[in-house]
């Protein structure tokens, strides 16, 4: 056991290291004069010379990397060229919106997804679960952008059942600033739950068909003790699993409902950098995201532990 | 030919097509691929004409699909817009195929390989896709083929995940072992013995990436940060329709439904392929 942590974590620091890497790369790899784009067309060559020299863009590429590596280690992700401060406070300042979003539309797709997925493996080839199966397939078709934007034309605008943007005022309370993230966090759940509905499902599937069930069937215990209790617990595993691969989808998502319904958090902060050419942002985001993103599936991992005793590395 | 998947009795055309759905989803998307090739030889059709005295025109005899904010012909709009949008998933779907056999080939039959490029596609798969497309884009530039590249640095990494599992298996099987034994070369076994072999997962799996290279190329130009607005795509469509939802809803709806249906249809289309061409899985489900 201590062995398998030592090397998950091992490799874990291995890929963190990759994905710093990676973020080094991308913003190097821009064709022509990195200084030159970020300032735009209207900048003079001696602006551009300066940022270079600010940004340590004129040294040898290694040293900028070890630089790089060094300061990001260190929790120093740079500083933004448009907020003239360190990326990690931009960062944090915007961090509550989407963290909120992201743990709220998880318990919605969670809410709507097991207990589905559960009935509609017990009910295999009913018509609820080719109904069911129907839906979910439709509902990660459709851009969650439009679904956003239908949801908020009708339900926000028309009906007036939830706020129609934004995220309170800096005076609200936490509650009053929830209250904004209802509708978003529900049509961003709703369009994630497909996936965990589907694993769900198909995990129920799988040990629906197991011996033991029969022998609990066969005992004469109750159907629901049967499929709450002995199925629901196997079945568990492949599902804490598919929640920590949700992470990436509800980030994704984020970024874009955020977009929808005018929130201030880490989404709409990605897009504006990119629209003023604020690449110590982007790479900030891109590399905060990934390391939560490896972080939170090694946790999933490790809760299998916890879960099925029987699983011993 | 022999190979682990068992050679389907009818052919792979007719298991697909015995589920109803799949063919509608195949017709479907027949269909969209013809009219987004050949419509615009055959009509007259000009996305960029406006009209300024027929803005905002509903759906009607003079433009069956309505008009838009400069009094352009929402139909000419979904077709031109239909073309660039299957042009980016299915570039996005063959370069990441390509990119990822490449890769998952290499990890999966050289063990000293196995261990760098696995951590390098985890490493990728850590950037939630639409977040690490925006940043390429960003850097790239909006155009066409820079979308398509940056999305398809987005999905490489699972087809060479993919790739690298089923190499992992079929290069252990007695007929590469034999093939080796009689002198063949490494590219030959690799393209002949296991590439052929793992071709089932890599068409199915290039399918789903079709479909969300579409959807996540859709969520890029409502972004604002994907290709250049000038090109209309189904996303930008949308995107420009926002601001007139209560008084023309249809503006986003049509493009809405096209994005929607053909990303459907890939999906549909992907499952079929897969019980079809994996008899033991379509027999359970």
């Amino acid at each position: 056991m201590a062995r398998y942590l030592m090397r998950r974590i091992t490799g874990m620091l291995v890929v963190v290291l990759l994905v710093l890497t990676i973020a080094f790369i991308i913003v190097r790899v821009a064709p022509g004069d990195p200084a030159a784009l970020m300032l735009g067309p209207e900048a003079t060559a001696q602006d551009a010379a300066e940022l270079r020299q600010r940004l340590g863009l004129d040294r040898p590429i290694l040293v900028q990397y070890a630089t790089f590596m060094a300061d990001a280690v260190r929790g120093d992700l740079g500083r933004s060229l448009y907020f003239n401060q360190p990326v990690t406070r931009v960062l944090a300042a915007r961090a509550e919106p989407t963290v909120i979003l992201a743990l709220m539309s998880l318990f919605f797709s969670m809410l709507i997804a097991i207990p589905i997925g559960i009935y509609a493996a017990y009910r295999r080839g009913s018509a609820f679960d080719q109904t069911v199966i129907s839906a979910a397939m439709l509902a990660a078709s459709v851009p969650s952008f439009l679904t956003g934007l239908i949801a908020q034309r009708w339900l926000a605008t028309e009906y007036g059942w939830f706020p129609v943007s934004g995220y309170g005022g800096p005076e609200s309370s936490f509650f009053e600033r929830v209250r904004f993230l209802i509708l978003p966090s529900l049509v961003l759940g709703i369009v994630n739950s497909a996936l965990i509905l589907r694993f769900t499902r198909a995990s129920m599937l799988d040990v629906l068909g197991e011996d033991y069930i029969r022998t609990a069937r066969s005992k004469g215990m109750e159907e629901r003790r049967v499929v709450l209790r002995h199925a629901l617990r196997n079945a568990g595993i492949p599902i804490i699993t598919v929640i920590g691969l949700t992470f990436a989808l509800l980030v994704s998502g984020a970024v874009v409902t955020e977009r929808v319904f005018n929130i201030p958090g880490l989404g709409n902060l990605v897009v504006n950098a990119v629209l003023r050419r604020d690449y110590p942002v982007i790479q900030g985001t891109l590399i905060v995201v990934a390391v939560l993103y490896v972080a939170i599936n090694l946790i999933t991992d490790l809760l299998y532990l916890l879960v099925d005793k029987r699983v011993r590395y | 030919m022999a190979g682990i998947t068992t050679a389907p009795e009818r052919s792979l055309l007719a298991v697909m097509l015995s589920r109803r759905i799949v063919a509608l989803a195949l017709a479907f998307l027949i269909m969209i691929v013809g009219i987004a090739v050949f419509a615009p030889a055959l009509f007259s059709l000009d996305p960029a004409a406006m009209s300024v005295r027929q803005r905002l025109t509903p759906p009607g005899a003079a433009y069956w699909l309505g008009s838009d904010a400069f009094g352009r012909d929402v139909l000419s709009r979904l077709v031109h817009a239909g073309r660039v949008s299957l042009l980016i998933g299915a570039g996005v779907a063959l370069a990441a195929a390509f990119a990822g056999i490449f890769i998952g080939l290499l990890a999966g039959f050289y063990r000293r390989l196995d261990g760098p490029l696995s951590r390098l596609i985890d490493a990728m798969m850590a950037f939630p896709d639409i977040l690490l497309a925006i940043s390429l884009v960003a850097i790239l530039g909006g155009s066409v083929i820079n979308v398509i590249i940056a999305l398809s640095i987005v999905y490489t990494p699972r087809i060479a995940r993919i790739v690298r599992a089923s190499t992992l298996v079929v290069r252990e099987l007695p007929y590469v072992e034999a093939a080796r034994a009689l002198g063949s070369s490494t590219s030959y076994i690799l393209s002949r013995h296991v590439l052929l072999n793992i071709s089932s997962p890599i068409i199915v799996q290039a399918t789903f990436i079709f479909a969300y290279a579409m959807l996540a190329e859709a969520g890029l130009s409502f972004l604002g940060v994907g290709v250049d607005p000038a090109t209309p795509t189904w996303g930008t469509m949308i995107n420009e329709g926002r601001q007139f939802i209560d008084r023309s809803p249809y503006l986003i709806l049509f493009p809405g439904l096209a994005i929607s249906f053909s990303v459907l249809s890939l999906q549909l289309l992907g499952d079929g392929l897969r019980d079809a061409l994996d008899p033991k899985i379509a027999r359970q489900m």
